[in-house]
């Protein structure tokens, strides 16, 4: 039986951690996502999860405590947002190197700066190349369901590779909304028990975690680390479907909308593919042959089933909520680029930059893209390819 | 199941190395031959030697093998040829080979 509640995107994930019962938490504050580490000590102090809180001084410590505890053979979690996630820098890519599967939940913010404390994608998509499991979320509703999900992914023995589940600052995380949850029973049983085959803390087998690898050995551990990632994307597929039967919530590598017969199509990350489907549904009613795709798992990068579900799109707008000062494209944008190049197709891809640091995506603003979309079309005039959003000329 | 310690070597493939690299064993540092990087070496005049084992101590790679008490000749596997055994030897019974493997 599922319940029905109301709950903020913050809400939704310590709900699913309380359900699941991880053995560590260790964190430190940093809006948006304070919350999460908030709601989730509370059931540690009320009794109602017997894990283990590490109170830390900072970020780095924070994901060095969850590496040391997840190393121990404990499963493990943190929280954080924005310059919190480029704090853990250096320890994201020991966490993903030595394949450790922890969950971070992370409400995505845009980093210094200007400082700013709103929602965009600077945070996690700088931190795309770290090894991590990439995973981003519409809506309260996703949130919750691929946290569930997490473990079982990030745990599979073909991958073992940290994990990242990604909502969106303020929009998701702090708005509240309708809600499904699973039964505690249901989640406890679909996640399971942590078992590694060794840990630190096993003494009937001593390990040594994290050795130098000096040039003869570093490539051939990165090409195992990059199988492990590759791997994830199946895994990714197999969970969802297990999950589907549990919740009757269908997951995938990423959600069409109206795109198999769309001439103009968009892709999309995160909260504002909701507006993007309430500007498709109005553009459609006037006859408009648009849709969208909306990214599930950006790492890994799910290249050949983007492009094959492109194949049919005339104009594409790939809309990067980060400005990675590449110049050309922000990263969905290189990405998508890629995976059409790879496999042979060249449509007019036009990259738009749109709502960093929190600026309002309306749907009147999605619908400013299809037009210019349809009119790059009529016109066979791409213009300027990289552009922003809503920017005050 | 991981592949053992002894077998992670320069000629394992990406598809056998462990993940991480990670060891699955434990005191098995001597695997590890840091006497490749020795650029001096150090040579022990046993004649000389009082036994003193002030060397054996303060070796940073324990290649000083000391039985009943009693130094014997270098663990040229492991020694790295710094030097400092030489330095606090007072009987003259380490001489440093400068250049020399």
């Amino acid at each position: 039986m599922s319940i029905r509640e109301r709950l903020s995107g913050n809400e939704a994930v310590a709900f699913a951690m309380r359900q699941i019962n991880p053995d560590v938490m260790s964190a430190f504050p940093i809006t948006p996502s304070t919350e999460i580490p908030y709601f989730f000590s509370t059931c540690i102090a009320n009794g109602e999860v017997d894990t283990e809180f590490i109170p830390v001084e900072s970020e780095h410590s924070a994901l060095s405590a969850a590496i040391g505890a997840q190393a121990a053979g404990a499963r493990s979690v943190t929280a954080t947002s924005s310059c919190g996630l480029a704090l853990m820098w250096e320890m994201l890519y020991v966490a993903a190197s030595n394949r450790l599967p922890i969950a971070l939940a992370l409400v995505n913010r845009a980093l210094s700066g200007p400082i700013n404390i709103n929602c965009d994608h600077s945070d996690s998509m700088g931190a795309r190349d770290s090894g991590w499991i990439q995973i981003y979320s519409e809506n309260n509703q996703e949130v919750y369901d691929n946290f569930v999900q997490a473990y079982r992914i990030a745990e599979h023995p073909s991958v073992r590779l940290p994990i990242m589940i990604c909502q969106d600052g303020f929009i998701t995380s702090n708005a509240v909304e309708n809600i499904e949850l699973l039964e505690d029973g249901e989640v406890k049983d679909f996640v399971g028990e942590y078992c590694p085959e060794n840990y630190l803390l096993n003494s009937s087998q001593p390990q040594s975690i994290g050795p130098y690898a000096v040039a003869a050995y570093y490539m051939e551990a990165k090409r195992a680390q990059l199988e492990a990632l590759k791997n994830a994307k199946q895994v990714a597929l197999d969970v969802a479907r297990e999950f589907a039967g549990l919740s009757g919530r269908e997951y995938g590598l990423f959600e069409e909308y109206r795109l198999a017969d769309a001439d103009y199509a968009m892709v999309i990350i995160g909260s504002a593919a909701g507006t993007s489907k309430d500007a498709i549904d109005q553009l459609r009613a006037e006859g408009q042959k648009v849709g969208l795709l909306k990214i599930r798992l950006f790492r890994p990068f799910p290249g050949e089933e983007i492009a094959a579900a492109l194949k049919n799109a005339r104009v594409i707008a790939c809309m990067d909520r980060t400005e990675s000062f590449s110049t050309q494209c922000g990263p969905l944008g290189a990405e998508v680029k890629s995976a059409l190049f790879s496999a042979g197709l060249a449509p007019v891809v036009i990259n738009y930059v749109y709502g960093i640091g929190g600026r309002d995506v309306a749907v009147e603003n999605i619908a400013s893209v299809y037009a210019d979309l349809i009119k790059i079309d009529q016109t066979n005039d791409a213009g300027e390819k990289y552009r922003y959003l809503s920017l005050r000329d | 199941m991981a592949t053992e310690a002894t077998k992670i070597t320069e000629t394992i493939s990406w598809t056998d190395i462990t993940e991480g690299c990670k060891v699955e064993a434990s005191g098995n540092s001597k695997l590890f031959n840091t006497g490749e990087w020795r650029v001096d070496t150090p040579l022990f005049i046993a004649e000389k030697c009082t036994q003193c084992l002030l060397c054996a101590p303060v070796c940073p790679d324990s290649s000083i093998p000391v039985n009943n008490y009693k130094r014997a000749d270098f663990d040229l596997d492991h020694c790295k040829g710094c030097g400092i055994c030489a330095k606090v030897c007072p009987a003259g019974a380490i001489e440093m080979k400068m250049g020399e493997r």
